[in-house]
């Protein structure tokens, strides 16, 4: 499924209805090519969240069409059935914080997206081991999450939310707890592995650190996306 | 699919431990006292089983010898003997009172029994030390619950017996252990007044001119004599001939001797459904009680253990969990606790039943009943913890 991207025209989103209706997004365009790391910004209030929402099956957004791949999500008012699996097969997320299950050692933290899709146990963990491998934690896949640095628990939750090989992977503020060595280290394994997998990756950001990483920087202003070019500064 | 409640068990094992072990003491008082309850109605069985009779005959209008008082002359015996049926006819009396041991004071019951006549219904039906009673007088046969041993005294009112066997689980139907005594001195310790009261007597016959008649020398001694002894048993125990019919038999002696009448089965009714029944009440209020406590608590930690977390429950929704594998998680959770907290009580019980001063009967029936109610409570405890999870939108975990 990984190759096709993501590519969102005129999306929507109105809370409420009457008078007191917000429109908290209003003409969102984007289009995120495979293999490419796109950045979104904005000031607080500007809609970010609630686009995140969308992209992520979240919410429904009120009109507008969005496609992962060559396969439509939304268009206008019509949507897949089953939001839950689509989240599960084709989106993958990486938060703030990396929320890793506190429980799950870290192998069946990455493998428990392709468990609760059907696949058998051991190629689940075959997988992750994979992908433990390579984002270099692989020596602590039998690690309990909180036995991990901040660093390894961000790479880990980038390994967990790649596992599925979705087309479109949605960090939102990833970098924001860490130094800049660290927060540059998660952009350029983000940009590795949106390569090495053709995966559209949109990283939700304020992080003055990691915006001249990126090549393309979407901005968004009440609710309606501005497309700017970026710097594109090499990570090293 | 790996089961995320047995890992988030493992994970937190103290807390789900030491909670589920809190949980356990509650059910173990909770099978004690269905144990308390169980005991209760093995002991009255006991009684009857011990006593070997197959009709107990007692005063008319009475639910004794047990529920009641009740009094029968010592030689209604002889007639009930001829009746057809009966093989044998025994008297008995019963008196609950306090014993001094060696091992210290306790309440027993003492039962006067006939000497030398072993096979008779009444009679303890075996020995673990010692003999039976051979002598008419101040022998006993004592249960080893009373604390005596062979060639202890006991002092019953105002002679001393000296223990010649023990017997047993020979209870009576409050679980008190039985001492057996011969008859005679049974009889007379049940109406035995102390030398002042029997002085005061006499003196207040002499003093009444209807007994001291100068014309009827004998009549005054004749009636001390006859205030001073006692004819009466509490109860005459019969044991039927092969095939004779209980029913029939016991028909036929209320025709004849004016007296009440009861077979096994009504006698059984009367311990379980009349002598006991209100003690029975009690605890079945306590096990409700307990079992509402239980639940609440249950509840109460899986509500909480839920809250824990509700970002994780977020973020398994956010990347496509099912709801009902996140009910599972939470009822797999709740029911773990309620079986550890099974296991802990059902230990905890058995430990501690024979510490407690009445028999504890702790039976597989309770422990399997135990075990429906209590996932059933664990069910019910966690459908608020359900609730709660599957409300949670898994935006939660996107922020903002």
């Amino acid at each position: 499924m990984s190759g096709a991207g993501i590519r969102i025209e005129g999306l929507r989103k109105r809370y409420g209805s009457g008078d007191t209706a917000v429109d908290a997004l209003k003409q969102v365009d984007m289009s995120v090519a495979p293999g490419e790391v796109v950045g979104l910004i904005g000031p607080s209030g500007s809609g970010k969240s609630t686009l995140l929402k969308c992209l992520g099956a979240v919410i429904e957004p009120t009109a507008g069409r969005m496609m992962l791949g060559e396969h439509t999500i939304y268009d206008d008012g019509w949507r897949v059935r089953d939001l839950r699996a689509l989240r599960r097969d084709r989106i993958g997320f990486v938060f703030q914080a990396p929320y890793l299950i506190p429980f799950l050692d870290v192998t069946d933290n990455v493998a428990l997206p392709p468990m609760l899709a059907g696949v058998p146990n051991a190629e689940a963990r075959r997988r992750a081991l994979g992908l433990l491998d390579a984002l270099e934690v692989r020596h602590r896949a039998a690690a309990m999450p909180a036995q991990l640095s901040g660093g390894e628990q961000q790479r880990v939750a980038i390994a967990r939310g790649l596992v599925n090989r979705p087309p479109v992977i949605l960090a939102d503020e990833p970098t924001a707890p860490l130094d800049s060595a660290r927060a540059l280290a998660v952009i350029r394994i983000l940009n590795e592995m949106a390569r090495r997998y053709r995966t559209a990756v949109i990283v939700v950001t304020h992080d003055e650190k990691i915006i001249p990483t990126f090549a393309r920087i979407y901005h968004i202003r009440d609710g309606v996306t501005q497309e700017e070019r970026g710097e594109g500064r090499s990570i090293g | 699919m790996i089961s995320l409640a047995a890992r988030d068990i493992v994970h937190g094992w103290g807390k789900f431990v030491f909670t589920g072990v809190g949980l356990g003491l509650l059910i173990g008082v909770t099978l004690i006292m269905a144990g308390v309850y169980r005991g209760m109605v093995d002991d009255g069985k006991a009684l009857l089983d011990n006593s070997g009779a197959d009709l107990w005959v007692v005063q008319q209008d009475t639910l004794g010898p047990y529920a009641e008082p009740s009094s029968v002359r010592d030689d209604t015996w002889r007639r009930l003997r001829t009746t057809p049926g009966v093989a044998r006819a025994a008297n008995v009396t019963y008196l609950t009172m306090q014993l001094a041991t060696s091992a210290g004071e306790v309440r027993a019951m003492v039962v006067g029994v006939p000497p030398g006549e072993i096979v008779a219904p009444g009679w303890p039906p075996f020995l673990v030390a010692g003999r039976h009673i051979t002598r008419s007088h101040y022998e006993a046969v004592a249960d080893l619950a009373s604390g005596a041993r062979l060639g202890d005294v006991l002092k019953i009112r105002r002679h001393r017996y000296t223990v010649v066997g023990l017997t047993r689980r020979m209870v009576s139907a409050s679980g008190d252990p039985m001492v057996f005594i011969p008859l005679r001195d049974a009889q007379e310790a049940q109406f035995l007044k102390d030398n002042d009261a029997v002085r005061e007597t006499r003196r207040r016959n002499a003093a009444d001119p209807a007994f001291d008649r100068p014309g009827v020398p004998g009549l005054l001694a004749a009636i001390d004599e006859a205030q001073g002894a006692n004819p009466w048993v509490n109860a005459v125990l019969v044991t039927l001939q092969p095939g004779a019919s209980a029913t029939d038999v016991a028909q036929a002696i209320r025709r004849w001797t004016r007296l009440t009448v009861y077979t096994r089965g009504s006698m059984e009714a009367i311990l379980v459904g009349k002598l006991i029944a209100t003690s029975a009440r009690q605890i079945g209020m306590f096990l409700v009680i307990l079992g509402v406590v239980s639940a609440t608590i249950v509840a109460f930690i899986i509500y909480t253990l839920t809250m824990d977390k509700l970002r994780e429950i977020a973020v398994l929704k956010l990347i496509g969990t099912r709801n009902r594998t996140i009910a599972a998680m939470i009822l797999q959770q709740a029911i773990a606790l309620g079986l550890i907290g099974l296991v802990t009580g059902r230990i905890a019980a058995t430990w501690a039943a024979p510490a407690f001063p009445k028999y504890v009967l702790l039976v597989p029936q309770d422990t399997l009943a135990a075990l429906c109610i209590v996932i059933a409570i664990c069910v019910l405890a966690s459908l608020v913890a359900i609730r709660i999870a599957l409300a949670v939108d898994p935006a939660e975990a996107i922020g903002g």
